[in-house]
């Protein structure tokens, strides 16, 4: 059982880590990693907010959109599969939003450290991703706690990366046109062939 | 009519919204190993920003300034369940390769940033130029990155054999390299810098300026 956990939170930290292997919230990954304690903090804020994200759109999928989910109800024949999309993103956009004032009212020092990446966050596709992958993947809810936590923490993990090299790279002689975002994407690339290496590894 | 074609065709090099803007990344990179995918995607993210641009420009006016975003992520969502049911519906097998990457639309923040940036302040025709412009410029280089990585990882165009491969006695050994998926990062970096090339005012001011803080000639001082 706790094997079981282990195996999945490695996993979705290194093996299929969101940014550097699936390729999940690029647009923000790219955009604000020049400055590592800014990388750090969305970092932490991708964490807490994947972590409650995924959980809870596991219940609402198992409870209300699957296939005869609905039984309870007296309609067992019912799938609202379709309508998953429009239903994470709303929890999604909701848990944005309460955490937000929750954090403003009730630990400012978390919230001024975080508060202006939460916007941005809900329309970060590595939360939404790592929803439709808990739903691909058919996790129980405690696989999909795991699940959130370890896809949260690769995307921690892969931005601070980022950031670390983007710091030094900003000293190196770099030519004209590929100076920024050129290179940048270039890394990545590099950073993403490495990761590949734990491709390897099985569990 | 300068104007019109300006919004339409801008997005294609002067501000590509993957080489500049730094939008729509994500999908740019994972559903690229083959090209037919890659088109499909492009159909969908095309059809989805058209369409996603028009209506919020629709019903801008009437949108409360704090809750537009909310409003902006039902109007694409819902437009991007209809693409994807459609896909489920006529082409199954490519719905399966493309798997969670067209539900990602909604949160490809091209559809999001010309809805912010553009479609909120101007009226619908516009818009929904605006927003088929940016698809033009997103589809020109996914359809580059696509074709590069099938030609030149399985010597294959839209599944037609071009290059004759050495497996079918051919002279063509393909490089695998090319249908991983950081290959495509590496394709999108060199395009960003050949683009850049061509087009001067797109540079970025580097932070920290070598020639500038470098010393005029280096004294190795001896003990």
């Amino acid at each position: 059982m706790l094997e079981q956990y282990l195996s999945i939170l490695v996993n979705s930290i290194f093996i299929e880590n969101i940014a550097l292997s699936v390729f999940l919230g690029m647009c923000t990954f790219i955009a604000i990693s020049k400055k590592i304690e800014a990388a750090i903090g969305l970092g932490i804020a991708v964490i807490v907010v994947i972590g409650i994200t995924v959980p809870l759109n596991n219940l609402i999928y198992t409870y209300v959109l699957k296939e005869g989910a609905l039984s309870w109800l007296g309609y067992p024949e019912v799938s609202l599969e379709f309508v998953g999309l429009i239903s994470y993103i709303g929890i999604i956009a909701a848990v944005v939003q309460i955490l937000e004032m929750f954090l403003d009212k009730y630990v400012p020092v978390l919230y001024n450290a975080l508060g202006v990446f939460l916007p941005l966050i809900t329309v970060n596709c590595a939360i939404l991703g790592a929803s439709l992958f808990m739903v691909e993947k058919s996790l129980a809810f405690g696989e999909s706690v795991v699940y959130g936590l370890g896809a949260g923490i690769g995307w921690a993990l892969a931005i601070a990366m980022l950031a670390g090299i983007r710091e030094k790279l900003k000293y190196s002689d770099i030519p004209e046109g590929l100076q920024g975002l050129g290179i940048t994407f270039i890394t990545v690339g590099l950073m993403s062939f490495g990761f590949m290496s734990f491709g390897g590894i099985s569990l | 009519m300068s104007k019109a074609s300006d919004v339409l065709f801008a997005p294609l090099f002067k501000d590509n919204p993957i080489a500049l803007q730094v939008l729509g990344i994500c999908s740019a990179l994972a559903v690229t190993s083959k090209l037919y995918p890659t088109l499909i995607m492009c159909v969908a993210l095309t059809a989805t920003i058209t369409l996603s641009s028009f209506f919020i420009s629709l019903i801008r006016n009437f949108i409360p300034n704090n809750i537009r975003i909310i409003v902006q992520m039902t109007i694409i969502s819902s437009l991007v369940i209809i693409v994807d049911q459609l896909l489920k519906a006529y082409d199954y097998e490519t719905s399966k390769t493309l798997s969670v990457f067209v539900g990602l639309i909604i949160t490809n923040c091209i559809v999001m940033g010309r809805a912010e940036a553009y479609a909120m302040q101007n009226g619908p025709a516009m818009s929904a130029l605006d927003g088929f412009g940016n698809g033009l410029g997103y589809s020109l280089i996914l359809i580059i990155v696509g074709s590069i990585r099938e030609l030149i990882g399985s010597g294959q165009l839209l599944g037609y054999q071009i290059l004759h491969m050495t497996t079918d006695g051919g002279w063509y050994v393909p490089n695998n390299f090319f249908l991983l998926p950081p290959a495509s990062f590496l394709i999108i970096g060199l395009f960003i810098w050949a683009l850049r090339v061509w087009k001067k005012e797109q540079i970025e001011v580097p932070e920290f300026s070598m020639k500038q803080n470098a010393p005029k000639e280096i004294k190795v001082e001896h003990a």
